[in-house]
């Protein structure tokens, strides 16, 4: 009997068990499922729906028309600002990559300690983050204008009329005074991820390069930068995401003129479906400021990998 | 010495640049706009309330105000709790649906809501969803559960396992053991990711510029583009909306530094 009952307890355990088991799958599909539902519907379908706008010529108003590659084949070939606002695009997310990383990287290495003042200089480097793009624009655009702005009254006090310019206005410089605006926008934030990088490394190299008789600048070639070349991916993975995505900035400071002097991609994008009713057009555009996106992306990783290598 | 000097002339430097443009929008908006363009960095003559006044009596800034409050709270919380929910899902989930859904919003963290202008400014016309706080909420909730669930579900993997296997022995359904003991360990994960969340939807442009036209469904980030036009080169009026449309954020940052920098560094990547 006994010999008989006891494998008939087990089973009937993993029996419940395996029920348990099946019941619990389930109810994680549950809590997984409004979250993956919304985001399908509402970001990911529309993402795929725009491969078929963008074989349209479409203004919304008449319905759509299929035109097959025509789309990709005019913008590569018959589209000037398209090219322009690619130039740009790659203008833009490169300076404020090359000066955000390198001011930051040069706080953060002036911030690294702990202390007091530091603490304090920390939280008032990265106050502008906590601002909208569009307060940062609406500040800058007053610093910036050519009458009444706070850049130029410094400039005509000191007696430098010559650096007295029309900043936003000028198509020479736009694009130029908007970069650095982005930079002082987000340096901040930057500098807080550098330090907890700088942080981490270990306090005996310095040590040892101090008593090989090291300078700072040899320090700084010799552990510093080796050393914290993982946060600098980090960085500027983090610089040219918030680079292209600059759209509320420029759109608030600028709306990508003079003359698209200062306009990227999403800028692009918008004025062509609200300015021109061009769906189809827009989607098309979209497509090539994905694929810009991801080859950056990876570009950008190989460098930076191969760097890390070394 | 040189080293120094550098120092605190650098510091020095970047200090400044971010003190006067925030000293003179704030003792701007007490001044008139002549007073603004002449002496920008001096205290005004006389302290007045006339900015503010009308910015509240003539140009209503209280609806946008309360359309901006009503629309983060609600996309903040509704975030939170799917993004958690599914987070928790995706870090015990053994099988290969977890992984896919995983690649599903690691894929989505890619993919930039400026690519999505066209499509998501049809599929809201076509549902009826512009001109709607709802569907900004919607909105919002979608463009940041990716950024959410990345970060939440690292938290949870981090976490030991035992804590929850005891208590799924002990015979509790995941889902009492996510309410119960995943939820209260996360507070910590919860607190940096709603902050961010926070200062991201109240700041952002982008799509109520694309599904906003009726004036009274403004929010803040609209009213002040919107205002330029209106005060055109009246910049105190300016400066005026700025401090109104700053000050939740300014407030809340003075009172929580150390939180806001980790949470807004944790969201970094969403810009």
């Amino acid at each position: 009997m006994t010999q008989t009952s006891a494998p008939t307890i087990a089973t009937r355990n993993i029996g419940a068990a395996s029920r348990k088991k099946k019941r619990d799958a389930a109810i994680y599909y549950l809590m997984g499922l409004p979250a993956a539902l919304l985001f399908s519907i509402f970001y990911f379908v529309p993402f795929i729906a725009n491969l078929r706008y963008s074989l349209t010529r479409w203004d919304r108003i008449t319905d759509p028309e299929f035109v097959g590659m025509k789309n990709f084949v005019n913008l590569l070939t018959n589209d000037d600002l398209f090219f322009k606002v690619l130039g740009n695009n790659l203008r833009f997310t490169f300076l404020v990559v090359l000066f955000q990383t390198v001011f930051s990287l040069f706080f953060a290495i002036l911030l690294v300690r702990n202390t007091k003042f530091n603490i304090l200089l920390r939280t008032l480097y990265f106050f502008p983050t906590i601002l909208s793009s569009v307060s940062v624009g609406m500040i800058w655009l007053y610093i910036y204008d050519p009458n009444y702005g706070a850049l130029n009254l410094f400039f005509n006090r000191v007696g430098l009329e010559a650096f007295a310019l029309n900043w936003l206005g000028s198509e020479t410089s736009a694009l130029y005074a908007i970069a650095f605006t982005q930079v002082w926008f987000h340096t901040g934030q930057m500098i807080v991820i550098y330090i907890a990088g700088l942080q981490q490394i270990p306090q005996e190299l310095y040590e040892a390069a101090e008593m090989d008789g090291a300078t700072r600048w040899q320090q700084f070639k010799n552990v510093t930068w080796p050393m914290s070349i993982p946060t600098t991916v980090v960085v500027m993975a983090y610089t040219t995401i918030q680079s292209f995505r600059a759209f509320d900035l420029i759109f608030s400071m600028t709306q990508g003129g003079p003359n698209n002097a200062s306009s990227i991609f999403a800028v692009m994008i918008y004025q062509t479906v609200f300015n021109e009713l061009r769906i189809g057009y827009a989607a098309a555009q979209s497509i090539f400021f994905v694929l810009v996106l991801v080859l950056i992306t990876l570009l950008q990783r190989k460098v930076l990998g191969s760097g890390k290598e070394r | 010495m040189i080293y120094r000097s550098t120092r605190i002339f650098a510091l020095t430097l970047f200090a400044i640049l971010i003190i006067a443009p925030s000293f003179i929008v704030t003792v701007g908006s007490f001044k008139t706009t002549s007073e603004v363009y002449t002496k920008p960095l001096s205290l005004p003559e006389n302290w007045t309330l006339d900015n503010y006044r009308y910015l509240f009596e003539v140009s209503n800034v209280a609806r946008p105000f309360v359309n901006s409050t009503v629309v983060t709270l609600s996309s903040v919380i509704i975030t939170l709790i799917l993004a958690s929910m599914c987070a928790y899902a995706i870090s015990r989930m053994i099988t290969v649906t977890g992984k896919i859904l995983f690649i599903l919003f690691t894929v989505g963290l890619a993919i930039p809501g400026q690519v999505n202008i066209v499509p998501i400014f049809i599929l809201f016309n076509d549902f009826n969803l512009t001109n709607k706080l709802s569907g900004l909420v919607l909105i919002n909730v979608v463009t940041t559960l990716p950024i959410s669930i990345f970060i939440l579900t690292a938290f949870f993997k981090e976490l030991p396992k035992e804590m929850f296997e005891v208590s799924q022995v002990d015979g509790a359904s995941p889902w009492r053991t996510y309410r119960s003991i995943a939820l209260p360990l996360s507070r910590p994960a919860l607190g940096a990711t709603s902050i961010f969340l926070f200062v991201i939807t109240w700041n952002e442009l982008l799509f109520p510029l694309l599904l906003i036209t009726d004036s009274e469904k403004r929010t803040l980030p609209l009213t002040l583009l919107s205002f330029r036009g209106e005060f055109f080169s009246n910049d105190s009026m300016i400066f005026t909306a700025l401090m109104v449309a700053s000050i939740p954020m300014v407030l809340m940052y003075l009172f929580m530094q150390k939180s806001f920098i980790s949470g807004l560094t944790a969201g970094a990547v969403k810009g």
